[in-house]
């Protein structure tokens, strides 16, 4: 099915918060909005009908791959190689885990499960963000880096005119289709 | 033009133009202290050469000294890098608002003072062409590594340190360089279009980054207060009198952040002259940094007290054998420089008068860098000369090497930092607009 993206830019966050509410009321909700920064108020529209990010799964998983490969490290190293330090051994041969120095260990998982947990984190951030992007997007305009916010409305070709009037009326400085 | 002393609000538009204006080609007093430091860093890598071409001899270490300056100046450093992540994770945590006009430059200072406190381990340990050996793995090489020594956590904590503090920097200059894109033509456009990753600022965009942000914040902040406790176990887990104490984690944990702010301004204060930054980093802000200064350095005060005190209540005759010496023999007069740096200088920030000067602000900011330095001096040097056995006991004299490669640190430090400011933005432009009330058209609709 063929769609169309009208692109709606304005100067004001209240008339972006009017549009966006005039589109949800009307049935219209793929829409991408482009803001020079994260605006509480226009969030709050678009999160009534948005999951919350899925960054967090990729910390947790992060977070215990660095906590199980920390000890993993650890434990083996120490019970492969019996290097004895204080006339004690760090792991006793053939030992259960209750044998070895696991307090110290924890210090090292501390720190990878950071080490770790923060990686997946900007891994996750990139991949769900659908970044990097090699190409601008059809809608976007430079001066959504600066002071204008942008309301991009994909819609059937026929209901574009419908949709330039609705931006026009909310206060859109200027409305174009992409 | 705003000349910055305005007193209206800038807009958003105001903000890109101020911001990228700090980007402008340099003039030619940021060339001439670009030579300056770019020659003491010559003097820093002769000197680094001579002690690698003619050996460890050169350096002042001796037995019982063998930590000396090198060690000093890398616990220094480390304690720098502190600040930067304490502004952005910690500051960012409990919304504190004026952060925003001084985390870029915070950042950027923390990464660089990790760097340049990376060289010390690599310089102390000599043949530097060996500094995989520090890696903890096991390996062919009868290098197990001993996973119980403090050495080896500290390896761990500062190379996560180091790079969870340039992700955290990274993530936060990528909306900033979309700016930079947007308002760049040319070959410059197309880098910077790379770097910015194609960010265009889309809802969901700034949703995954909201998130992310959050939760990197949410990480770094028991990692700014791990990595210092865990340098100061290479102390406090020693039986050195003078180093084996419990107070060790907190004591180096508040040093930092005292010493780490001090640099903060030392570096935004010049920021905010030669840019005419007056209308982002405002007295609010000086005012703000001058009372943690004074809080930290209060606390500091109060450690002291306490390290004195647990020594003298300690019975231990040899703890209390280190303290009179200290206070009193060869390296009192780095000791007394240091309570005059550390207590005494910082009192004058209880005038509002003195927080909000810049002159003011920097003298003192400078005394606590010195007396932050021979901290570090006073724990490590007076400690390892004056310990259990009169036959173990020695002097530390610099040498001309050592005291080069002290001195070039800070040319490494701040050649990176001057590059810095003319490559990318030292202020963020989307966090600085978030502090600004967003236009509005209807002001009975807005609330």
């Amino acid at each position: 099915m063929a769609t169309e993206t009208v692109l709606g830019v304005f100067a004001h966050v209240d008339t972006t918060v009017r549009a966006l509410e005039a589109l949800r009321a009307r049935g219209y909700h793929d829409l991408t909005v482009y803001t020079p920064l994260p605006v509480h108020e226009i969030e709050e529209v678009l999160d009534r009908d948005r999951p919350v990010s899925r960054v967090r799964l990729f910390t947790l998983i992060g977070g215990l791959t660095g906590i199980a490969s920390a000890f993993l490290l650890t434990i083996w190293s120490s019970m492969v190689w019996g290097l004895v330090t204080g006339g004690k051994y760090m792991q006793p041969a053939g030992s259960r885990i209750s044998g070895s120095s696991l307090p110290p260990f924890f210090i090292i998982a501390f720190e990878l499960m950071v080490l770790f947990a923060g990686f997946a984190t900007v891994i996750g951030m990139v991949v769900l963000g659908r970044l990097p992007r090699l190409r601008p997007s059809a809608s976007y305009d430079a001066r959504f880096t600066n002071d204008r916010f942008g309301v991009a409305v994909h819609c059937a070709p026929e209901r574009a005119a419908s949709v330039h009037e609705l931006l026009r009326t909310s206060g859109a400085e200027e409305v174009k289709s992409r | 033009m705003s000349d910055g002393r305005t007193t209206t609000s800038p807009t958003f538009a105001d903000v890109n133009r101020d911001v990228l204006r700090t980007l402008d080609p340099p003039g030619n007093l940021y060339f001439a202290w670009m030579c300056f430091v770019a020659l003491l860093l010559a003097g820093f890598f002769a000197a680094w050469t001579g002690q690698v071409w003619w050996g460890m001899g050169m350096a002042g270490k001796r037995v019982p000294q063998m930590w000396a300056m090198y060690i000093t100046t890398f616990v220094f450093w480390i304690g720098i890098g502190h600040a930067g992540t304490l502004i952005s994770a910690i500051l960012y945590l409990f919304r504190a608002r004026w952060r925003t006009s001084i985390y870029r430059g915070a950042e950027a200072m923390t990464i660089f003072a990790v760097m340049t406190a990376g060289l010390f381990p690599l310089i102390h340990a000599g043949r530097m062409w060996f500094a995989y050996f520090l890696l903890p793995y096991p390996n062919q090489r009868f290098l197990w590594p001993n996973f119980r020594s403090p050495l080896v956590w500290d390896v761990f904590a500062i190379s996560t340190y180091l790079s969870i503090s340039t992700v955290f920097f990274i993530v936060g200059l990528v909306p900033d360089i979309a700016a930079l894109r947007d308002a760049s033509t040319g070959w410059r456009r197309r880098i910077f279009a790379m770097l910015s990753l194609g960010w265009e600022g889309s809802d969901t965009q700034w949703r995954h980054y909201r998130r992310a942000y959050g939760l990197l914040a949410a990480l770094a902040t028991p990692l700014v207060l791990s990595v210092h406790s865990v340098v100061s176990w290479d102390f406090a887990m020693a039986l050195v009198p003078g180093w084996h104490s419990t107070l060790f984690a907190p004591f180096f944990v508040d040093g930092a952040i005292f010493s780490g702010f001090a640099m903060v301004l030392i570096l935004i204060l010049p920021m905010r002259h030669f840019f005419h930054l007056h209308a982002y980093i405002q007295e609010k802000h000086l005012d703000a940094m001058g009372k943690l200064i004074l809080v930290t350095g209060l606390v500091l005060t109060y450690f002291y007290i306490c390290e004195i005190f647990t020594s003298l209540y300690s019975g231990e005759h040899i703890e209390k054998a280190s303290l009179f010496w200290k206070v009193t023999a060869t390296y009192a007069w780095a000791l007394w420089t240091m309570y005059f740096c550390n207590c005494i200088a910082p009192l004058v920030l209880f005038w509002k008068r003195a927080r909000t000067s810049p002159v003011v602000l920097y003298v003192v900011s400078i005394l606590v860098l010195i007396g932050m330095w021979f901290e570090r001096f006073n724990i490590i040097v007076p400690s390892l000369g004056h310990d259990f056995y009169p036959y173990t006991w020695g002097i530390y004299y610099p040498s001309p090497t050592d005291t080069m490669i002290v001195i070039g640190s800070f040319s490494f430090f701040f050649l990176l930092f001057l590059g810095f400011i003319k490559l990318m933005p030292s202020l963020s432009i989307v966090e600085v607009k978030e502090t600004i009330p967003p236009p509005v058209r209807d002001r009975a609709h807005g609330h």
